[in-house]
């Protein structure tokens, strides 16, 4: 009896404290789709008059396309979060097993806060220990690398004298998204069914081969959005690579030498104090243009989680 | 009695064909003793030159692997010699992941220590050139912006998470959660951007006001204060809410008295979690709060400072005296570091004495 | 205080899923009733219909009419927070509020719906719900420590306690002996026995020596199979279920043959 179920599913009168309450909640909720539709919409606007201007009048671009000033700003921020991301991932990896499968069960909890300590470390105070710790104490090593390797295109010289080089941005980058990768992956691997362990261990098998066998085709999918998030941070990344990279644009392979590309994030920080008229609109549209791509990298990290979140079901 | 004789005899077959439980210590050792040497070769050559010890160090730490991996594949097998390399190398990898932590910690405490002092708590940088002046400018700037952001962006993150939890059904509540992964990952300098366009828009280009650095901080925070919530919302038993609902407690009520006090104590952790995370933005301040020297209480009034922008400054422009400049900077990111390690503390013993005690 | 229950044809729905169907019986004041029946035919989702408490289930409706003391919980505009006021609801597992101490917990339907209460009201409030649930003795020394620091047993009573202080006219149980060790169920068993005094008492058990040792009329319930909606049985006084019920399918769950 359709026409009488229908009075019964009806709505019950909802009490003002209820409606209220309700509303709000909802309001809020839809005021973060409104906060971030205002983002994508201002930073729109401002950058209209990049292309509506003759860029002739913008005086960063000194007289180049707008791409072509954009491009080597492109690569460097793609070219500097790969090297990060190759860097910290096997780390991350080794560190969440540590924690996971390695350490202690007592100490493990601590030895993670410890690496979570890395990620509240405030970004300026990394800059400052990359710009003046780091690079000069692994110009060195740069120096030697060039004389011995320089025939591997990487590692061309002339090696930069101060060492803030594209390779040392990159490990401070790397050191940056290394406890949020490790803390994703950490997770994940906590999660392995202990049934799949111990059929693994109950096989004979050593616990690196456990690890392999039931831990991480667990966990893959964890990583690579683990990874996913952590390019999405190196990619955003500004103050770290603003104090510790001295950039010259142009796009080049070389990791050591002292002609660098610079990052989108980094050249806004470096040109937003003494920019003026269309050259801020100019530093508007490479931050749009750097949402978008950090936009893309976060939509696949949360497409390949929300994928496993399917398939965990059958676990 | 079986036990016994194989123990006594020395022929306990599951012990056969092993390495000692010490041996790889005396490896390690072995290695890094290796390594030293070799240095102290290299360098004899040079008159004067001191011994390289981080050096040494590393070069021994890759040597390890490699010698107990030969070692185990000859004792023992290519398995366990497969396995005692992984071991070895993740535990490299947390010992590597420390080094950059201890580094940094001990430079910026090693530095910052220098103008750690009254004057830098108690004088702005106001008319200062070289040695002297403070940052009390920057913390009454990170102070009054971050307050400002906390008070904006914890009802509506609150609410927000109150709606997805005990109301959100259908295309809206999928929406929004996708958006708020989204917003997770803006980078923090185009919130700054955001911020500033609103303002350029409103009053014209190169408006730099301390609220314009509070709403971009608004725009970081969010999120994460909707993630914690909605998280410690979803841990409140669903028989508490029935519980509620069956004393004939209206919604609002039960969510108001009995689900909101439930996790409070991880709210309240998140929330500290989330300032500590804003409190050392610089980028998205430097672009729409700008940078001063002067102190600035008000908000809607001229460029406002803050800690990471001062030390941000201190750091890429110098003057004459390159060397107090530094020292600022260094006292600051000690500052900063402090204020943020504190913050946490707050936000663990807090989860830690405050969570709720569980009836089984 | 106490009152009668009429279902009339009473079906309930998960979406488009019947879990209930065609359901009416007449409960009588005073009397403690019994749902018995195997896990899945419904008696859970049926006893939460009594209060409209199936409502909180996302999708969850009925079709057909509930009648207590001659009032339909169903007719348009029928505030299901007011229906609630009036019939309380004990749950299979003890849901003590983890915020309150115990004097807080007995209080909490009145303080959580905003009434005020003078501090004399209140503890006696307080002394008679929980003598009423047969507590008082066992922590009246420690009325402020929290309400879920005490054992099992006490939390269901705790609970039973808090039911009991809003004053409702009907109290519904869905399994609240489940969770319990046999000690705690004979104390929840006895203070059933006293409450029917004063309430009628609709009851969900699993435990057929339960249901014979506490209830005066008895309710079966079975399911044709999987996917098919629960149905009433046979409802008839608890030693006719018991000795001589009239369906096969009741004497076969009784005597133990199934279920």
């Amino acid at each position: 009896m359709p026409d009488t179920a229908a009075p019964a599913r009806a709505k019950p009168r909802l009490r003002p404290g209820d409606r209220v309450f309700s509303g709000s909640a909802l309001a809020a909720g839809t005021l973060i789709l409104a906060i971030l539709a205002g983002v994508a919409a201002f930073l729109i606007i401002e950058s209209v008059p990049v292309v509506t201007t003759d860029p002739k009048d913008i005086n960063i671009l000194d007289g180049q396309p707008f791409w072509s000033y954009v491009a080597p700003l492109v690569f460097g921020t793609l070219w500097s979060s790969a090297i990060a991301l190759l860097m910290a991932v096997p780390v991350s990896i080794g560190i969440a097993l540590f924690i996971s499968h390695y350490a202690p069960r007592r100490l493990a909890q601590g030895l993670g806060y410890i690496i979570d300590l890395l990620a509240a470390v405030p970004s300026v105070v990394f800059g400052l220990w990359g710009g003046n710790v780091l690079a000069p104490a692994i110009q060195p090593l740069y120096s030697w690398l060039t004389e011995h390797l320089g025939w591997i295109p990487l590692f061309a010289g002339p090696a930069s004298g101060t060492g803030r080089t594209i390779l040392t941005a990159s490990i401070v980058l790397a050191v940056m998204v290394l406890p949020i990768i490790t803390a994703l992956c950490r997770e994940v691997f906590l999660q392995t069914p202990v049934l799949h362990e111990e059929a693994a261990l109950a096989l004979g098998a050593t616990r690196w081969e456990m690890i392999r066998t039931a831990v991480l085709p667990f966990g893959r999918p964890g990583i690579i959005s683990a990874s996913m998030l952590g390019l999405g941070r190196a990619l955003g990344e500004t103050m770290a690579v603003a104090m510790v990279l001295s950039s010259s644009g142009g796009i080049t392979l070389a990791l050591l030498t002292s002609s660098n590309p610079g990052t989108i994030a980094a050249n806004i920080a470096l040109r937003f104090a003494e920019a003026f008229g269309t050259n801020i609109n100019l530093l508007i549209a490479t931050g749009l243009i750097l949402f978008a791509i950090t936009l893309v990298v976060n939509m696949i990290a949360r497409w390949i989680i929300g994928r496993r979140r399917e398939f965990s079901g059958a676990n | 009695m079986a036990a016994s004789t194989s123990a006594a005899s020395g022929t306990n077959i599951y012990a056969a064909g092993l390495l000692g439980k010490r041996t790889p210590w005396f490896v390690l050792a072995g290695c890094l003793a290796a390594s030293f040497v070799l240095f102290w070769l290299l360098q004899a050559g040079t008159p004067g030159a001191t011994l390289n010890v981080a050096g040494a160090i590393i070069v021994g730490a890759i040597f390890y692997p490699l010698a107990i991996y030969t070692i185990s594949l000859l004792v023992e097998g290519a398995r366990k010699a497969k396995d005692r390399l992984v071991t070895a190398l993740v535990y490299g990898a947390f010992l590597l992941a420390l080094a950059p932590l201890i580094t940094l910690l001990s430079t910026v405490v090693a530095n910052g220590l220098a103008r750690f002092d009254l004057e830098f708590f108690t004088y702005s940088m106001r008319s200062i050139v070289g040695a002297g002046g403070g940052f009390v400018h920057a913390m009454v700037g990170t102070l009054l912006m971050t307050l400002t952001a906390t008070v904006i962006s914890v009802p509506i993150g609150l609410m927000t998470s109150v709606y997805l939890v005990e109301y959100g059904r259908g295309p809206l509540a999928r929406a929004i959660t996708f958006f708020v992964d989204v917003m997770t990952g803006i980078p923090s300098i185009v919130a700054g951007l955001f911020a500033y366009s609103i303002f350029a828009l409103l009053f014209g280009p190169g408006t730099k006001l301390g609220i314009a650095g509070a709403i971009s901080l608004t725009v970081l925070m969010i999120p994460v204060v909707v993630r914690s919530s909605e998280d410690m919302l979803k841990l409140v038993p669903n028989e508490l809410r029935e519980a509620s609902y069956a004393l004939g407690v209206p919604k609002w009520l039960t969510i108001l008295k009995v689900v909101l006090p439930t996790s409070i104590a991880g709210i309240m952790t998140g929330v500290i979690l989330a300032i500590a995370r804003i409190i050392g933005e610089t980028a998205p301040l430097l672009v729409a709060a700008g940078f001063t020297n002067n102190l600035n209480y008000d908000m809607l009034n001229g460029r406002m400072q803050s800690l990471p922008v001062a030390v941000y400054y201190q750091y890429v422009s110098p003057g004459v005296d390159v060397q107090a400049y530094l020292d600022r900077a260094w006292a600051g990111a000690l500052t900063l570091i402090l204020i943020v390690m504190l913050l946490n503390i707050i936000a663990r013993l807090i989860a830690r004495y405050f969570a709720p005690k569980s009836g089984r | 205080m106490s009152k009668r229950i009429e279902v009339r044809d009473l079906d309930v729905y998960y979406g488009k899923f019947k879990a209930v169907e065609g359901i009416t019986l007449n409960i009588e004041p005073r009397s403690v009733t019994a749902f018995i029946g195997p896990s899945g035919c419904g008696k859970s989702t049926f006893i939460r219909t009594l209060n409209r408490m199936h409502e909180v289930i996302p999708g969850a409706w009925v079709d057909g009419e509930v009648l207590i003391d001659g009032s339909n919980l169903y007719e348009a505009g029928v505030d299901p927070v007011l229906v609630r006021r009036q019939v309380g609801m004990v749950f299979q597992r003890p849901n003590p509020f983890p915020t309150m101490s115990i004097r807080e917990n007995v209080l909490a339907g009145v303080k959580l719906n905003n009434k005020r209460l003078s501090k004399s009201d209140a503890d006696d409030l307080v002394e008679r719900s929980l003598k009423g649930a047969n507590l008082w003795n066992e922590v009246k020394d420690r009325l402020e420590k929290p309400g879920s620091g005490i054992s099992g047993g006490q939390q269901q009573r705790l609970c039973i306690a808090r039911a009991i202080a809003v004053q409702p006219d009907v109290l519904l149980m869905d399994e609240p002996c489940s969770a319990l060790d046999p000690i705690s169920t004979l104390a929840i068993e006895d203070l059933i026995e006293e409450l029917k005094t004063e309430y009628t008492i609709v009851i969900v058990t699993h435990n057929m020596q339960q249901a014979s040792r506490v209830s005066d009329r008895t309710a079966f319930f079975n399911i044709a199979g999987t996917g098919q909606p629960g149905k009433l049985i046979e409802y008839d006084d608890t030693s006719t279920i018991f000795s001589n019920p009239s369906e096969q399918s009741t004497e076969d769950y009784v005597s133990g043959k199934f279920g």
